[in-house]
């Protein structure tokens, strides 16, 4: 803390922030507002596929496979970069260790990608054991475009940039290579509990 | 992709206040005086962050009005809920202190290099992060041809109005178009209505160009136009979006 005090600002608390679930330099909000930094892309799902790249090889599942697969419903707050928070939303997913069960590849780190060319970086330990899903529904309706349908990725303990819409897969990597916004000042891990926004944070 | 965003840890530091002005009736510039900064990009934006005398505080992102080279301004438009933008629109004044980190931002940057034709596209307020580019333009002697298309309520939300006709004007290379979508002054021969397919194949390069394209505006804005360029054949690469969500600010 600076000690610098803001001339008349007195602020305006949110009463109903439950204590311990909004991180530092975050406000509560119960919209869900759209942050992407291109187009929206529209994949037919007759042309979709998910697809685990690793070293030469790759296994990959069409829109129906995917389906197939178990999936979860899950209640998580997310946190975004932007300084939104929003708690107790509710997505349907398929767990991410799920699908790396298929492929016999111990990378320490992935880089997820996208329709409309978006990336991401990621430990791999942080997409295991019920920390990371593929979701496809929101609040019990199937994705909206806007918000990254048909599936995107969901790994609410990190900022939600981490959370790529629109993902196609996964190339696991030996190195954590910056993703999109992890070359253009954004940090390349994303902790919103010790406020991991920029570069150096 | 263009990641040269700068390097280093973003301290928070105080800012002076050295000059408010009132640009419509919901939005006002603030410049701001720093000991240390660095500089920034035309399209960048910073963090601003407000303090209770109890400790409480309140973060949120600005965009960067001004070009590089004329310092650090800051326009924004107060959301009647929101708690950062009612003080710094009502409240704050000369003077006083502004708690800022930044630059942020790698990738809504305009380049003076980049020779492409540049197609801007703004709702509201989201002409700010546009109108830097727009000044960096002018800043630099560029020649690189641009297009504004600005959609604003009325005449009265129209931002920046007076330097824009000004910059019209001037028969620079730089075009501005408006369209006033809810109230249009009397002898109005503007378009007057929300921007759509049709207004973009008027207004904007043809795809043949290899124009850049900035979209700022809130989502329902950014998403009809840029889906609306897309269709037209703009390759979806060349656009670069940003949202005003217009929660809570």
């Amino acid at each position: 803390m600076s000690g610098f005090i803001s001339r008349g600002f007195r602020g305006r608390r949110r009463e109903d922030a439950p204590e311990g679930r909004v991180p530092p330099g975050q406000y509560l909000t119960d919209d869900f507002p759209v942050l992407s930094a291109g187009p929206t892309p529209h994949t037919p799902l007759e042309e979709w596929t998910f697809e685990i790249r690793s070293g030469g090889a790759s296994v990959s599942w069409t829109w129906e496979e995917f389906r197939a697969l178990p999936s979860e419903t899950v209640t998580v707050d997310i946190h975004c970069v932007t300084k939104w928070s929003k708690l107790d939303t509710v997505w349907e997913g398929v767990p991410v260790e799920t699908l790396l069960e298929r492929v016999d590849d111990d990378s320490p780190y992935l880089l997820a990608f996208c329709d409309g060319g978006y990336t991401t970086n990621l430990p791999v330990e942080d997409v295991l054991d019920g920390k990371a899903w593929v979701a496809f529904a929101y609040g019990g309706e199937p994705l909206d475009p806007e918000h990254g349908g048909p599936a995107r990725l969901l790994v609410p303990h990190l900022y939600f940039w981490k959370s790529a819409k629109w993902v196609r897969g996964f190339e696991l990597r030996n190195e954590d290579e910056p993703g999109f916004w992890e070359q253009n000042g954004y940090h390349l891990y994303g902790d919103p509990w010790k406020e991991q926004r920029y570069w150096g944070d | 992709m263009e990641g040269t965003a700068v390097l280093g840890r973003l301290t928070w530091q105080v800012a002076q206040v050295t000059e408010t002005r009132q640009e419509t009736r919901r939005v006002k510039t603030i410049a701001l005086d720093l000991d240390d900064w660095r500089g920034h990009r035309a399209g960048q934006h910073v963090d601003v962050r407000l303090t209770a005398e109890d400790g409480y505080q309140a973060e949120r992102s600005y965009s960067i009005a001004s070009a590089p080279e004329q310092g650090l301004e800051l326009t924004v438009e107060r959301l009647d809920d929101g708690e950062v933008s009612p003080y710094l629109v009502d409240e704050l004044r000369n003077g006083d202190g502004l708690e800022i980190r930044g630059p942020i931002g790698g990738y809504f940057v305009w380049e003076a290099r980049d020779m492409r034709p540049v197609f801007l596209a703004a709702g509201g307020s989201g002409v700010v992060p546009l109108m830097a580019i727009i000044r960096h333009r002018i800043a630099v002697g560029s020649s690189t041809p641009m297009r504004l298309l600005y959609s604003s309520r009325s005449l009265d939300d129209v931002i920046y109005r007076v330097e824009l006709d000004q910059v019209a004007a001037n028969d620079n290379g730089i075009e501005i178009v408006h369209t006033l979508t809810r109230a249009q002054p009397e002898g109005w021969s503007g378009y007057s209505r929300r921007i759509d397919n049709d207004m973009l194949r008027e207004v904007a390069w043809s795809p043949s160009e290899s124009p850049s394209v900035f979209v700022c505006g809130a989502t329902r804005f950014v998403e009809a136009v840029a889906e609306g360029l897309v269709g037209l054949g703009y390759d979806p690469r060349s656009i670069k979006t940003e949202r005003y969500g217009g929660t809570g600010g």
